[in-house]
C-alpha cells in the first residue's frame, strides 16, 4: 500500500468550520447495492469478485479535481497494518479490515476493497462491506450539508456505469432492513467533556437515544469513548428524504447538544475554573513528562487539554495538534511512524515519547504534520 | 383502561394493521407487555426487532385471540412451518427467496436478507419490521437513482420507469399519504416540516411522466410561506 499517501493530515482532522469546539468532525454515508447481485453476505466468491471489478473500475474512471485523486486498495492482498491504518484513520469500518461480515462468514482473503480520495482523505468508498457499495464523506467541523453533497456527486458518478438495487417502495435496497430507503447514515463526533463533568452525559444519551439517535464511541459500533469524544447518528432512513434527515440533524439535533455541552462549559468556566484549570494542566504536566501511556490514556488527557484549549486556559496549542495526536498515537500508526512492529510495552513508551516531542515542540507552536515524525 | 389480565392499567397499546388493511389494537399493562416480547421503546434494536418477529407477525395475536380471523399476517410460525390451523387460513407465503434461496429463518438468525428480490418475496413479513425500525416510516420518500431516471424518461421505458416509481395507483397512494403528513405538520404548526414535504410532494409528481398532476394541499403554499417568513 502506498503509506506515503497517508502521510498527510485528513480535512477531518483540521478543527476547523461551524460548531469545531464541539463537533470534531461529520461524516455521510450511503449504502448501495448493485442490481442483478445478492448482497455481498449471500454473494459466492465469484460474485464479489465481478462486483469488486466493476466497482473498482468505476471508481479509477471517475473524474476528479486536480489534485486530488482516489486511491485503490485491495484488502485482501495487503497487510493486517495497512488494514488497521485505515480503521484507525476512520476510512473504513473494523469489520471490512476483518472481512468478516454480520452473520460470522468470510474472512481475510475476501475480494473486498477501498478507494481514498487522497490527498485530503475526504471521501472513501468500500466495496464489498456488508453492502457492494458504502460511500462515505468526511469532513471539520459542523458539515453535514457539505457532506451530503459531495457524497451525492461521486453516488452519482458511480451510478452513471452501475445499476442500483432500488425498489419503488423501500428506495435503495439493503443487507440490513434498518439501512433500507435513503441509506443514508449522518453522523457526527461530538467532543463533550462539560457535560461528562457536571454529569449531564446520560440524559444527553438517553435524550438521543429517544430522538431515534445512534450513540457511539470513537471508532464506532462497540467501541468505548475515551476523552468523552462520541459518535451521533441517525437510525432511520426510510420514508423521511435526504434533506429532512438533513435538516433534522444539522439544524435541530446537533445545534441542541452543542448548546447543552457549551452552557455545561459555560458552568465550569465560570464556577468551577480552578478546577478545570488544574485539571488541563496536570493532564498537559502528564502528557509532556510521562514516558509511557496507554492509547486511552492519551485519549483522555488529550480530551482535557482540548477542554483546556478551548476555554482560553491553554496557549500555544492548536486544536488541530491534538487532533493529529490523537491519531498519531493510536497503535498502527505508531508502528508506522517507527518502522517496525511494537510489542505493547514498547507502544506505550513510543506513545509517550512521540507526544512529549510533539507538545514540548509546541511553545513556538506545534508542528501539525504527522509525517515531520517519520 | 384495564390490560386484558384485567389486573393493571394498560399502558401500551399496539395497533396493527392486517394484511386487509383492518386495524387490531390491543391494550396491554408493562407486564404482559414484556411477557409477549412487545416494547414500549420505538427504537429496538434489529436483533431484538427480529427475535419478536413472532409477535409483530401477529402470531402473539392469534394465538391470545382466539375466535378472532387469523388473518394479522399469514405464516408465521417460528419454524418457518405454520401449523395446520393456521395453513388452514391464511394464504400461503414463500418460506425461502426466489432469486438467492435465502430461507426466511436464516434471515431471522442474522439480521440480513440475500439479494434485492428478498424484499418483494418477505415483503407482507418484512414490512412491520421495517416500519418499526423507522418511525412508522414504510414508503421511500427522497432520491432517486438519477442516471436510470433519465434513461426510462428519454427513451420512453415505462416498464422501467415503474420499477423505479411504482405504478400509477402506488404512486397516488405515496402522494396521498405525503398530502397527508404536509396536512398533519400543517396543523402542528411544524412549517419547516411542512415546506419539506410540500417540496417532497411537488419533485415526486414531476419525476414520473404527467399521468399525475399535482395537487398541492388547497391553501397549503400559503400557509407555510407566511409561517416560514
Amino acid at each position: 500500500m502506498q503509506q506515503a499517501a497517508f502521510a498527510n493530515n485528513a480535512e477531518w482532522l483540521k478543527g476547523v468550520g461551524n460548531a469545531s469546539d464541539v463537533v470534531m468532525s461529520s461524516r455521510v454515508r450511503l449504502a448501495r447495492n448493485i442490481a442483478g447481485f445478492p448482497f455481498t453476505p449471500q454473494a459466492s466468491r465469484i460474485d464479489r469478485a465481478q462486483i469488486l471489478e466493476a466497482c473498482k473500475a468505476r471508481i479509477l474512471n471517475m473524474q476528479t479535481q486536480t489534485p486530488t485523486r482516489f486511491l485503490w486498495i485491495d484488502l485482501h492482498k495487503v497487510q493486517r497494518e495497512d488494514r488497521d491504518l485505515l480503521v484507525e484513520r476512520q476510512l473504513m469500518s473494523r469489520q471490512h479490515a476483518r472481512g468478516k461480515l454480520s452473520d460470522g462468514q468470510g474472512g481475510l482473503d475476501e475480494p473486498r476493497g477501498v478507494a481514498v480520495l487522497i490527498p485530503d482523505e475526504r471521501v472513501s468508498i468500500m466495496i464489498n462491506e456488508e453492502d457492494h457499495i458504502r460511500l462515505q464523506a468526511m469532513k471539520s467541523g459542523l458539515a453535514l450539508g457539505a457532506c451530503l453533497l459531495e457524497a451525492n456527486e461521486y453516488d452519482d458518478l458511480i451510478e452513471n456505469g452501475i445499476d442500483y438495487a432500488y425498489h419503488p417502495r423501500f428506495g435503495y435496497l439493503t443487507a440490513c432492513p434498518t439501512n433500507v430507503g435513503t441509506g443514508l447514515r449522518l453522523s457526527v463526533m461530538l467532543h463533550l467533556p462539560a457535560l461528562k463533568m457536571t454529569g449531564e452525559i446520560e440524559k444527553v444519551r438517553r435524550a438521543a437515544r429517544d430522538m431515534g439517535l445512534a450513540v457511539r464511541g470513537f471508532y464506532g459500533e462497540g467501541s468505548d469513548s475515551p476523552g468523552e469524544f462520541y459518535q451521533v447518528s441517525n437510525q432511520t432512513t426510510l420514508g423521511k428524504s435526504d434533506d429532512m434527515l438533513l435538516r433534522e440533524m444539522e439544524q435541530d439535533i446537533i445545534p441542541k447538544i452543542v448548546g447543552y455541552e457549551r452552557t455545561a462549559r459555560q458552568n465550569i468556566i465560570s464556577k468551577r475554573r480552578e478546577l478545570l484549570e488544574d485539571q488541563a494542566w496536570r493532564a498537559l504536566g502528564t502528557l509532556r513528562y510521562a514516558r509511557s501511556i496507554k492509547t486511552d490514556e492519551a485519549m483522555e488527557l488529550l480530551s482535557l487539554v482540548r477542554f483546556g484549549v478551548l476555554s482560553g486556559i491553554i496557549p500555544d496549542v492548536s486544536i488541530e495538534s491534538i487532533h493529529v495526536l490523537l491519531l498519531a498515537t493510536q497503535p498502527m500508526h505508531l508502528q508506522r511512524t517507527l518502522g517496525q512492529a511494537l510489542t505493547q510495552q514498547q507502544r506505550r513508551s513510543a506513545r509517550a515519547e512521540l507526544i512529549r516531542k510533539k507538545l514540548n515542540a509546541n511553545s513556538a507552536g506545534v508542528t501539525d504534520r504527522l509525517s515531520d515524525e517519520s | 383502561m384495564l390490560c386484558e389480565c384485567g389486573k393493571h392499567e394498560a399502558t401500551i397499546h399496539e395497533v396493527i394493521i392486517t394484511s386487509d388493511k383492518r386495524k387490531v389494537e390491543r391494550h396491554l399493562c408493562e407486564f404482559c407487555a414484556r411477557e409477549q416480547g412487545v416494547s414500549s421503546d420505538p427504537y429496538i434494536p434489529i436483533d431484538q426487532l427480529i427475535s419478536t418477529t413472532n409477535y409483530i407477525m401477529g402470531q402473539a395475536l392469534t394465538q391470545s385471540q382466539k375466535g378472532t380471523p387469523n388473518d394479522a399476517v399469514p405464516d408465521s410460525d417460528q419454524h418457518d412451518t405454520p401449523s395446520e390451523k393456521t395453513r388452514a387460513k391464511a394464504p400461503k407465503s414463500p418460506t425461502s427467496c426466489v432469486g438467492c434461496g435465502l430461507s426466511f429463518t436464516h434471515f431471522k438468525k442474522h439480521g440480513l436478507l440475500g439479494c434485492p428480490a428478498c424484499y418483494q418475496t418477505f415483503c407482507d413479513r418484512i414490512g412491520p419490521m421495517i416500519e418499526r425500525a423507522h418511525e412508522g416510516g414504510c414508503n421511500h420518500v427522497g432520491k432517486v437513482p438519477k442516471r436510470a431516471l433519465h434513461n426510462c424518461k428519454s427513451h420512453g421505458d415505462q416498464s422501467r420507469l415503474e420499477s423505479l416509481l411504482g405504478d400509477v395507483r402506488q404512486r397516488e397512494e405515496r402522494l396521498e399519504s405525503l398530502r397527508q403528513r404536509l396536512a398533519k405538520s400543517i396543523h402542528d404548526e411544524e412549517y419547516e416540516q411542512a415546506a419539506m414535504l410540500r417540496d417532497e410532494l411537488t419533485r415526486l409528481t414531476t419525476l414520473a411522466s404527467s399521468e399525475i398532476e399535482p395537487r398541492p394541499m388547497k391553501g397549503a403554499n400559503e400557509q407555510i410561506e407566511s409561517n416560514n417568513g
